[in-house]
């Protein structure tokens, strides 16, 4: 067996669900930042055997839902550059744009599009097209940013000047604070991700605690963690305490990953950005920095971020906010689902309105 | 430099019949395709038929397990089968890119000719265009292939009934993870093989002495999930299975965690689903364990008329979740 199996095992899982059961009184509302803990707790069936007085929100975790309707607009417009090819992550293929339209579409219409799995591969279509403009769509959180700060730093010691990034990466911190001083949103605890964490440790979210007397957990993905992590929320719930806590020390170090934020800062600058259905976060994002100014994408394109009218009637910035669930929004299943998204919440994988439509059980 | 395709050998003319004669007769001959009329003669077929086509677009076209060749008989055979039939003839047409290798074709060819003599079809009548570079991506392969029901009635997608019990005759997703971890752009190793294979064999024997099998399917693309989202919705029937009775090697978790993939919706090449009164499902673990593709075979699941159209997981933790039928391909995820 191994160490993953035990962390899925059965028997222990439902020992920490009977001390959950036992020990939580009131009702417990907590949420997860991560679309992979989204997912995790779908697919395990965690959501259909917690107690009903924990209520499970999902927060602004999945990279591709927070992507703002300005971003989306300005990466389509890009696509339709001739001498454009944009390498992308598959998770943005079917995020629609203002006009319904999405990079599918774009591609069957004859733009040049290329699903990556790396930035460095994107960098190496570049390589191999030097006639053309490889354009990288830099869409995450800290957990990619890194890894695209290293594929731009080989870029520039090669002198590789047909390779650009459209840089809309944001960070999970200042997002938190958000949420947090949003009056209507009522968050008794925060599962933090465990890919974020990995990069930026422990320090970042400390004010959680301290400012505002939330309990937060470091977790990773298996149902076990997840599990644990929130036994550990609700006793701190219980004992009028606050703390944040890592238990995820197998993949995530407490001082993080200076290394891998020493890249970063070589490359990036933290700006102010757009968050779908949350709106300007200041310090919130990375843009490319005076240094690395020329692979940036919307001055080599002079894209500007066009003016989007929200869709009308989506309710992706309520869910993003743990506001309302997915099922409470009034299109869900009806005019959005995976076939027809009206929303990025409902096409992406980690996304909590496709995870509600995929997963759950009536 | 090897010899390449070159268009010419798409002309009709004297270089397709040298392509023809000294490659495709060379690994595919047999009495019928050697007399090269316009149409194959067939004879030995009596009695209901099944009948099934599919197009081979593969990527890579060489994986650990097989390639194009191999996959595009060893797919419609068991297409065919999976009708209760025993595959007998199959037409294949090939649409190649201009500068394909020579050497690539042959293999290919040859691996062709090895699959059919293993299932015991052969390949009667086929086709070869040659397409300008760029018109296609290497090469393409089409096969159709015929076969007579042995099976009375014949198993069908609509048969499923509650009180059926599911058995998949083993490991799912190898073929999908194979092909994945070999395409080009994915950073990982794996020791994965595909698990492309005739299954004609297999379930010959399994609708000669269980008459009564409901549905036999194989999961190709789209996996386990899709497959049992088409038969419940079929039938009407409610599928629910158990996530730890589902045979799925580690190497296939481990990439598809990696990869933020579900095995249950990768392809196999070489298993099948096979629905069934529960009263016959021990026989049927029986003749599966018996032959050499089925050892893994596993009871994961039973029918009921709860939720009809749907599939439902039941997780190693006991809680439930729908398993939907996919939206497009899975994707690979950002972080
Ligand atoms: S269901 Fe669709 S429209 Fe409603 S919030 Fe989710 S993504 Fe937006």
């Amino acid at each position: 067996m191994n160490l993953h199996d035990g962390l899925k095992d059965p028997k222990l899982c439902r020992n920490v669900l009977r001390q959950i059961e036992a020990e939580v009184d009131e009702q417990f509302r907590f949420m997860e930042v991560c679309g992979t803990h989204t997912v995790a707790i779908f697919q395990s069936g965690l959501r259909s055997i917690l107690p009903d007085k924990i209520i499970h929100l999902s927060g602004p975790g999945c990279p591709v839902c927070v992507t703002h309707e300005r971003e989306v607009a300005a990466y389509l417009e890009l696509a339709e550059k001739e001498d454009a090819i944009i390498a992308t992550f598959g998770d943005l293929m079917r995020v629609p744009g203002p006009d319904k339209k999405n990079l599918k579409d774009a591609q069957a219409e004859g733009a040049r599009i290329k699903v990556v799995y790396s930035a460095f591969d994107a960098l190496k279509v570049a390589m191999e097209n030097p006639q053309d403009k490889v354009v990288f769509l830099g869409i995450g959180f800290e957990t990619t940013a890194p890894t695209i700060a290293a594929t731009l730093k080989v870029a520039k010691e090669q002198g590789i000047n047909n390779f650009y990034v459209l840089s809309f990466h944001k960070l999970v911190p200042p997002a938190l604070k958000a949420l947090v001083q949003d009056k209507e949103i009522k968050v008794e605890g925060f599962l933090l991700p465990g890919h974020v964490s990995t990069i930026i440790g422990l320090e970042p979210y400390k004010f959680l605690a301290q400012e505002y007397n939330i309990p937060a957990v470091i977790s990773g993905f298996e149902p076990l963690d997840i599990l644990q992590a929130i036994l550990m929320m609700l006793r701190q719930k219980n004992n009028h305490e606050a703390k944040v806590t890592n238990n995820y020390k197998r993949a995530v170090a407490d001082i993080g990953n200076p290394k891998a934020r020493q890249v970063m800062d070589e490359v990036f600058e933290v700006v102010d950005t757009f968050w779908r259905g949350i709106g300007v976060i200041p310090q919130s994002g990375l843009g490319l920095n005076r240094d690395y100014e020329r692979f940036d994408a919307l001055k080599a394109f002079n894209l500007t971020l066009p003016d989007v009218a929200p869709i009308a009637g989506c309710r992706c910035g309520d869910v993003l906010k743990g506001k309302v669930r997915p099922d409470e929004c009034p299109l869900f299943k009806k005019a959005c689902s995976p076939a027809s998204p009206v929303g990025p919440c409902m096409v992406s994988t980690e996304g909590s309105c496709a995870a509600y439509f995929k997963y759950m059980v009536e | 430099m090897g010899k390449k395709v070159l268009l010419d050998y798409g002309s009709g003319g004297k270089a397709s019949q040298r392509l023809i004669s000294e490659l495709f007769l060379k690994y595919l001959g047999n009495e019928r395709l050697n007399r090269l009329d316009d149409a194959a003669f067939l004879t030995n077929l009596d009695g209901p038929l099944a009948m099934s086509t599919d197009s081979y677009t593969v990527d890579p076209l060489f994986f650990p397990g097989g390639n194009i060749g191999s996959l595009a008989v060893h797919g419609t055979v068991n297409d065919v089968a999976m009708l209760g039939a025993r595959p007998m003839f199959l037409s294949c047409a090939f649409i190649i890119e201009e500068g394909l290798e020579m050497e690539v074709l042959e293999e290919i060819v040859a691996s062709m000719g090895e699959a059919a003599k293993k299932s015991g079809v052969e390949i009667v009548t086929g086709d070869t265009k040659v397409v300008p570079k760029g018109a296609v991506d290497k090469i393409f392969i089409n096969t159709t292939g015929i076969g007579q029901i042995v099976a009375n009635p014949a198993p069908s997608g609509h048969r499923a009934k509650p009180g059926d019990v599911i058995i998949v005759s083993g490991s799912m997703g190898d073929h999908g993870l194979a092909i994945l971890s070999h395409r080009q752009g994915i950073a990982f190793d794996s020791n994965v093989e595909s698990d492309s294979a005739p299954l004609n064999h297999l379930v010959l024997k399994l609708v000669q002495e269980i008459p009564d099998i409901h549905v036999l399917r194989d999961p190709t693309r789209g996996g386990l999930a899709t497959t049992l989202n088409e038969i419940a919705q079929q039938s009407q029937v409610e599928c629910l299975i158990f996530e730890d009775k589902i045979p799925i090697r580690e190497e296939v978790k481990g990439g598809c965690s990696f990869l933020g993939l579900d095995p249950l919706y990768l392809a196999n090449e070489g298993k099948l689903i096979c629905i069934l009164p529960e009263n016959q499902a021990e026989k049927a673990l029986e003749i599966m364990r018996s032959d050499p593709l089925a050892q893994e075979c596993a009871i994961i699941g039973q029918v009921s008329d709860e939720r009809p159209g749907k599939v439902v997981l039941e997780t190693g933790l006991g809680g439930h979740r729908l398993l939907d039928m996919l939206e497009g391909e899975q994707l690979p995820r950002i972080c």
